[in-house]
């Protein structure tokens, strides 16, 4: 088992290398440069190469590559933002953080609100307490996430006026982005549990439960819940990696310092230092999060537990 | 082992004119028309058809296991130990299932429950059944259970995929005789294993048979088995029993309904010098719109103008029993 | 003699192969919600297409100072904006962009991540394990980000948005596909084509897609909604085609500011948005009901 995890853990350091270079390679096609940016329109181009040359930003890509790379595993540097000039490290961490709080807060409520619906829906098919939620489910699927958001502010802040707008500090700060934020996975969440269930109870082991006597409640609850539960986990652990880059288009909208917006600021400006960080930490922590869906899911179904652990 | 007098006999099962259908919003299925069947007690009464004949849903029937959206018993009984158990609820029919009652479905490698080690699945069906026992006394009757079907009682905390199919079979058979119910029911219980594997669970099932004292409806569609682990023998076509009797009559007796001899006639014999099979042609009537004389005439080489114009009534000689105009 | 009493039997048998698509387009027909999705959907489509007979495109994009931020009349069916265009002209015009958009990328996407995914399963061996790895590695760039940074690098013009979101969804299919090749290539009937002789390309072709072809017919109908709801993302977080062209996502981040006092400006594109989306996806469904009724249990 450990073996599998040092494996996995192992491929993090191809990615990190692999996600650096096509940044750096992006940015090195991409229209504009930070002096530029910075400067104003109107500066002259002698002032903006000085700037430039002074920031590093004209040596060719795979230098500032390598240079990258070496300063973050030797001196575990992350270098110095284009723009404000601070440590890439202090200005990144924080946002960091607060986008994984956001996202683990999504996920969290989606879980919630999701899992229990379908498992509803599934045992009570066909009836209302299957058909309402599919039917808001489906319709949740068709808007997108700001638009969520927007109507959320609508009715919340801007009618109602019980909740503030923009930015973080208290509770209710965390209230509609948090909504805005849960509520599409919590409809898919709903849907594939659902179908997950419908799929368990279709088993010939349900079957067998029921011949030995056991009460439908035993039956459901416990034969074929433990089954359809097994790929919910795998699908709820891909929508948390999934939510921590999506979390962009929330925090914009609500003016929450995330990472997602920190890095879509940082683009016009081509602040390399701020943008390769930012994304290294969103991928580490994407693998990451799959790698621990792939051993809990190990650990709840015996069948891959055998394949990983050896007599 | 033969009794000198049948009449003695008790009955552990009957069932009279039971009907049963599948109702769909695009059909209705009509599975089992008007069936009368025996099961004696400490006797094996073989079920044999083709599939679709109408076998499995018999079983079903009897636990009231149909699907609940679309199964319906619309009239009969179900008689066990002399109690019609279509009177049941369904509380009560939960304390027949595996205690009374048990049954051993077809397919092993998906009746047990992958996530849950066998022991446990054992020790549940004895916990359903007995609130008051203690878990020591639970284990060790999961022990001794696994011990009768051949298995090492310490191979009790793994899963299913670590046995073999035939291994996994003895378990669900474990399952469905640890708590000595006076019926089993076996659904095909050896059609998904090897032929070697085969005889060896039918061997044990019979050895268990013995030692427990159950009676068994053992479903197949082989013969063979039926010459090998039955007592009496019921010949079931398009939902109807169209035969019925004591092996020795349905295997040596003079006179059989034609679908039984073209049953007998399909089994290749090595012997035999023929150089094709005989099979029985054309097919099994469709369920949903079945003919309303006798189902098998369109098959049958000595069909009459009235085998399509009525069902026939059953003709009877002592334990042997005939639906068929031939005889009537 | 005996001759013709067997052909005269084969034909009494009446021996009739349904069409399989008739088939599925049948019962296709009988799900309400899947007739509901596709007349809905042909009806935005044709509405859509005769854009230049209902509104002319200036209305679209000429600034009327005199008539800002209206409400909906008859002069404006949904009102103006905060630039005195006219609302209902922009989302007609809009749609057109976003849905040809969607639907192109749609297609190069599928067609893109099919063959890789189809390669990827048939070959298997060291080139699956390639592809699949390298495609990790893609993939845990976060989406927004890398579509972001093509469309930068390539500027937003029509084309170069249609290469981002292939880019961005074109992994969907690869992993379908790739499946779907696997579980196929293991099915006997494989194995008696390529024992009969049949080359890899032929065996492909006429034996693996047209049974993958289903799944990858409905997966290619439920991601139009989804590229749909991401091209607006796009255009909110202002990556879409440039201002004055219209376009739902930009609209609406153009409203955020004047929601209060307008909120027409929010809620015509969002049900636009909302309305596309959902008839697409009651088409997706009904197909997917339609290909495999044992799904309904």
């Amino acid at each position: 088992m450990y073996r599998y995890v040092i494996k996995r853990l192992l491929f993090l350091i191809p990615t990190i290398f692999g996600v650096t270079f096509i940044i750096y390679a992006i940015m090195s096609i991409t229209p504009g440069d930070p002096g530029r940016a910075i400067l104003g329109v109107n500066a002259p181009q002698a002032d903006v190469d000085a700037y430039n040359k002074m920031l590093g930003y004209d040596l060719p890509f795979i230098q500032k590559y390598f240079n990258y790379m070496k300063n973050m595993i030797v001196h575990r540097d992350f270098g110095v933002s284009y723009f404000t000039k601070q440590s890439v490290f202090n200005e990144v961490l924080p946002r960091f953080m607060l986008t994984i709080r956001l996202a683990l807060i999504g996920v969290g409520l989606a879980t919630l609100m999701g899992v229990p619906l379908g498992i509803d829906a599934a045992v009570n098919q066909y009836s209302l307490r299957d058909t309402i939620p599919s039917l808001m489910a489906f319709f949740i699927a068709a808007i997108p996430g700001f638009v969520l958001g927007m109507v959320l502010l609508y009715i919340f802040a801007l009618k109602l006026n019980l909740l503030p707008s923009y930015g973080i500090g208290s509770v209710q700060h965390y209230i509609m982005p948090a909504l805005a934020i849960s509520i599409p996975p919590a409809a898919q969440n709903m849907r594939f549990t659902k179908s997950s269930m419908l799929e368990a109870i279709r088993q010939d082991y349900v079957r067998t439960a029921r011949a030995k006597g056991a009460p439908e409640r035993t039956v459901i609850w416990k034969h074929a819940l433990r089954n359809a539960l097994l790929p919910v986990v795998t699908q709820i652990g891909m929508s948390l990696g999934l939510l921590i880059a999506g979390t962009v288009v929330v925090e914009k909208l609500f003016s929450i310092p995330g990472i997602g917006s920190l890095i879509v600021d940082r683009i016009a400006f081509k602040d390399e230092p701020v943008i390769i960080a930012g994304t290294i930490l969103i991928s580490v922590a994407f693998t990451v999060v799959m790698l621990f869906v792939d051993i809990a899911y190990a650990y709840i179904d015996p069948r891959i537990k055998a394949k990983y652990t050896r007599k | 082992m033969e009794m000198v007098n049948e009449k003695s006999n008790e009955l552990i099962l009957e069932i009279k004119d039971l009907k049963v259908i599948y109702k769909t919003d695009l059909e209705t299925v009509e599975a089992i028309n008007d069936i009368e069947l025996k099961i004696y007690k400490g006797k094996t009464l073989g079920l044999v058809g083709e599939t679709g004949a109408g076998k499995t849903t018999t079983a079903l029937s009897i636990l009231r296991l149909l699907p609940s959206n679309t199964g319906r018993i619309l009239k009969g009984q179900i008689n066990f130990n002399g109690h019609n158990l279509l009177d049941y609820d369904e509380s009560m029919m939960q304390a027949v299932r595996g205690n009374l009652i048990s049954m051993v479905f077809q397919d092993p490698m998906t009746s047990l429950n992958p996530v849950f080690p066998v022991g446990e699945q054992i020790a549940e069906a004895i916990r359903l059944h007995n609130t008051e026992i203690d878990e020591e006394e639970v284990q060790r009757r999961v022990d001794d259970t696994l011990s009768l079907v051949g298995i090492l009682p310490s191979r009790k905390v793994e899963y299913p995929h670590q046995f073999s199919g035939g291994m996994k079979q003895r378990v669900v058979i474990a399952m469905a005789l640890c708590l000595e119910p006076q019926l089993l029911i076996a659904d095909e219980p050896t059609t998904a294993l090897d032929v070697t594997i085969q005889a060896q669970v039918l061997a044990m099932i019979s050895d268990l048979r013995n030692r427990l004292g159950t009676s068994m409806l053992m479903i197949t569609h082989d013969l063979g088995i039926v010459a090998q682990t039955c007592d009496d023998v019921a010949v079931m076509y398009a939902g109807e029993i169209i035969e019925s009797g004591t092996v020795r009559d349905i295997f040596l007796g003079e006179q059989h309904h034609p679908y039984t001899v073209g049953l007998f006639n399909s089994i290749p014999d090595l012997k035999s010098k023929a150089k094709r099979l005989k099979p029985i042609p054309g097919l099994m009537p469709d369920p949903t719109n079945l003919p309303k004389g006798c189902k098998f005439a369109e098959r049958c080489e000595h069909k009459m103008p009235i085998c399509i114009e009525q069902r026939p009534n059953v003709t009877t000689f002592g334990t042997h029993i005939i639906r068929c105009h031939l005889f009537g | 003699m005996e001759k013709n009493a067997i052909l005269q039997n084969e034909s009494n048998m009446k021996y009739k192969r349904p069409s399989q698509y008739k088939e599925i387009f049948r019962r296709f027909r009988k799900s309400k919600g899947a007739m509901i999705g596709l007349i809905t959907f042909t009806l935005v489509l044709v509405i859509l297409l005769c854009a230049e007979f209902i509104v002319p495109y200036e209305s679209a994009i000429s600034q009327n100072f005199d008539q800002l931020l209206a409400k909906p009349s008859k002069e404006h069916l949904f009102g103006t904006d905060n630039f005195g265009r006219d609302v209902f002209a922009r989302i007609l015009y809009g749609g057109k962009t976003s849905l040809s958009i969607a639907l192109l990328a749609t297609i190069t996407s599928c067609i893109f991540g099919s063959i890789i995914g189809a390669l990827a399963g048939y070959f298997g061996g060291k080139v699956d394990q390639l592809i699949m790895r390298s495609l990790d590695i893609f993939m845990s760039v976060p989406d927004i980000l890398f579509t972001m940074a093509v469309v930068l690098a390539l500027g937003a013009n029509f084309i170069n948005l249609i290469i981002a979101l292939t880019l961005a969804y074109f992994t969907n299919y690869v992993r379908l596909v790739r499946s779907q090749v696997l579980n196929l290539s293991e099915q006997d009937y494989v194995e008696a084509a390529k024992a009969g002789g049949s080359g890899n390309i032929r065996i492909i072709l006429s034996h693996i897609l047209p049974n993958a072809m289903g799944v990858i017919i409905v997966n290619l109908t439920l991601n139009i909604a989804k590229i749909i709801i991401y091209q607006s993302t796009l255009s909110f977080l202002g990556l879409g085609m440039p201002p004055p062209k219209p376009e739902w996502g930009l609209m609406l981040s153009e409203a955020r500011e004047y929601m209060r006092t307008a909120p027409h400006l929010l809620f015509f594109p969002a049900g636009a948005i909302v309305l596309c989306a959902t008839s697409i996806n009651l088409i997706g469904d009904g197909l997917r009901d339609a290909l495999d009724p044992h799904l309904k249990s």
